[in-house]
């Protein structure tokens, strides 16, 4: 699609088609999606050299670059270490449609894991929301889950 | 290292939101020209070339294939390295080991960055893991504000002590006839401006700049040919985590990747009290909050002491350590050149061609480049050959 500027001679060419992709979530990151919906229970990977407990869990434990097989259950339960309440408008890359602003993308520690796990939580007024909160993982109905990240559908606040 | 490396020119695009008038190639052109032309050289005497951008951003990939009539690549070798933001950095730190290996003389570096013709924060997303992160991250704007949340709940700090960098480095670059954005402003603007992603308001964060960088480095003996003043390469270190967004920052332990770094380029360039040995740092701060913290990472002043360091005047342009006189990245950012920007701007200071910018003597200077998932490089430049 060619569109010719009514100020001057400049021309701009705009594609309009998007382009699907597929992703393997691989076996461990699979493992994490059965046991939210089987049980609604994170679940996260130890590494047997530094010992971190990492969620999602992976393959590889990145900075030992040690294999990991040691599962470990975690609870739904995290702390906030950050946050941010998201207020501008953009297109969402996944969708080609905007994404609904504003939200709150915060990063989470779960209860039991070493590392932090990003997803959104179910608060937009910054005066209610502050770092070191406690959150639990809200989930959907069991037979709407799809093995897909928004089968959690947000974080509430619980203290 | 096989030789020693100099910076000897240096070229930067004029840069403004939107350049219609030039395509990308036209405009990576621009700054090459002018860098040629700050070292008395031509196209010919450039042995090789190293190039890059934003992944995704112009939707150009192989771009050192597609940019040959701007580079002036034909029949030359040629790489192209992307790293994300700190692209520009590495690009620099790509084009010194070409000619510290020993085998190249004069190398040219390339960063450059059409913002206009990207959908910026889109790009941006998809260096977000596919299916853990991207659903809900939303570009570089809020992972860099969860970050300056964990900062003000561990330190105290507040939004005044950030809106402070964005006044510093907007008035600097008033002094700056390359910056992209030159009106002054003040605390209040900063503090009355839209909130985009809490705590981030527009004036704490950089703008999206159509521009281009082009930084010439020499070998030892050509470099003392080709400038008067040549800005010898010191140090420099790259520290690169990864891409899962809940791995890479530690909040504990402030910037880890710059903090890894700056120690191992300080170590290598006999630094050990860098607020005082280094006459200038052009730092790649994307937004406020950087500019109070990651001076900590740098070992400036003490962990929580950053605020307190900027606001008693210590990287003002008569400070201690003056901070960004081109107006750093807050004031003119188009990405893929922007850590480029730094280099070259630090280089300026070195060669003493500033201008109205110019430090009276500068001898040791630091540039930094800022991008990917918190990632670091560092360049140390230094006006003695060492």
């Amino acid at each position: 699609m060619t569109t010719e500027r009514d100020y001057d001679k400049l021309l701009t060419v705009a594609l309009d088609k998007a382009m699907p992709y597929d992703w393997s979530i691989g076996l461990h990151g699979s493992m994490f999606f059965q046991e939210i919906r089987e049980n609604q229970r994170f679940v996260g990977i130890r590494c047997p050299q530094c010992k971190k407990v990492y969620v999602p869990p992976r393959r590889v434990c990145g900075p030992c670059y040690t294999e990991m097989d040691e599962l470990v259950p975690l609870s739904d339960t995290g702390t906030l270490r950050a946050f941010s309440v998201v207020n501008y408008p953009f297109i969402d890359p996944n969708t080609g449609g905007q994404r609904p602003v504003p939200y709150t993308y915060g990063y989470i520690q779960m209860d039991g894991a070493d590392n932090i796990f990003s997803h959104i939580i179910n608060e937009t007024d910054v005066s209610k929301i502050e770092v070191g909160m406690r959150l639990k993982a809200v989930f959907k109905p069991k037979e709407e889950m799809q093995g897909h990240i928004t089968d959690i559908i947000h974080f509430d606040i619980i203290s | 290292m096989a030789q020693k490396v100099a910076i000897v020119g240096t070229g930067q695009t004029d840069h403004k939101s939107h350049r219609p008038d030039v395509t990308g190639q036209e405009m990576i052109r621009e700054a090459v020209d002018r860098a040629l032309e700050d070292c008395g050289i031509t196209i010919r005497d450039i042995d090789a070339i190293v190039i890059g951008n934003m992944d995704h951003f112009e939707s150009i990939n192989y771009v050192d294939n597609w940019s040959i009539e701007g580079s002036g690549g034909f029949m030359k070798p040629i790489m192209k390295v992307t790293t994300g933001g700190t692209t520009g950095a590495s690009v620099a730190i790509a084009a010194y080991y070409h000619v510290a290996s020993g085998m190249f003389d004069r190398v040219l570096a390339i960063g450059w960055e059409k913002n206009s013709e990207s959908d910026t924060t889109g790009a941006i997303i998809t260096c977000s893991d596919p299916i853990w992160d991207r659903f809900s991250y939303s570009g570089a704007i809020p992972s860099l504000a969860t970050e300056a949340t964990a900062y003000m709940k561990q330190y105290g700090a507040t939004q005044e002590d950030a809106a402070r960098v964005a006044v510093r480095d907007r008035n600097n670059a008033l002094n700056n006839p390359h910056a992209h954005l030159q009106r002054p402003i003040t605390l209040e603007d900063v503090m009355s401006s839209p909130m985009l992603a809490h705590p981030i308001k527009l004036l704490d964060v950089c703008p999206r700049t159509d521009g281009a960088c082009a930084v010439v480095f020499a070998a030892d003996g050509e470099a003392q040919r080709l400038a008067k003043q040549p800005a010898w390469v010191h140090a420099t270190a790259v520290r690169h985590t990864y891409s899962w967004f809940g791995d890479s920052t530690d909040y504990d332990a402030g910037l880890v990747s710059l903090a890894r770094a700056s120690q191992e380029a300080y170590k290598k360039a006999g630094i050990s009290n860098p607020a005082e040995e280094l006459d200038v740092a052009e730092l790649y701060l994307p937004y406020t909050y950087a500019g109070i913290k990651w001076i900590e990472d740098l070992n400036f002043c003490g962990r929580g002491e950053g605020a307190k360091f900027v606001r008693d005047g210590n990287t003002n342009m008569d400070g201690m350590i003056p901070v960004n006189p081109s107006g750093g990245v807050i004031s003119t950012n188009c990405i893929g050149a922007t850590a480029l920007l730094r280099v070259a701007e630090a280089s300026i200071q070195v060669m003493g061609k500033g201008g109205k910018r110019q430090l009276p003597k500068v001898n040791k200077a630091l540039a930094t480049g800022f991008g990917g998932c918190f990632w670091s490089d560092v360049m140390i430049l230094g006006a003695e050959r060492s």
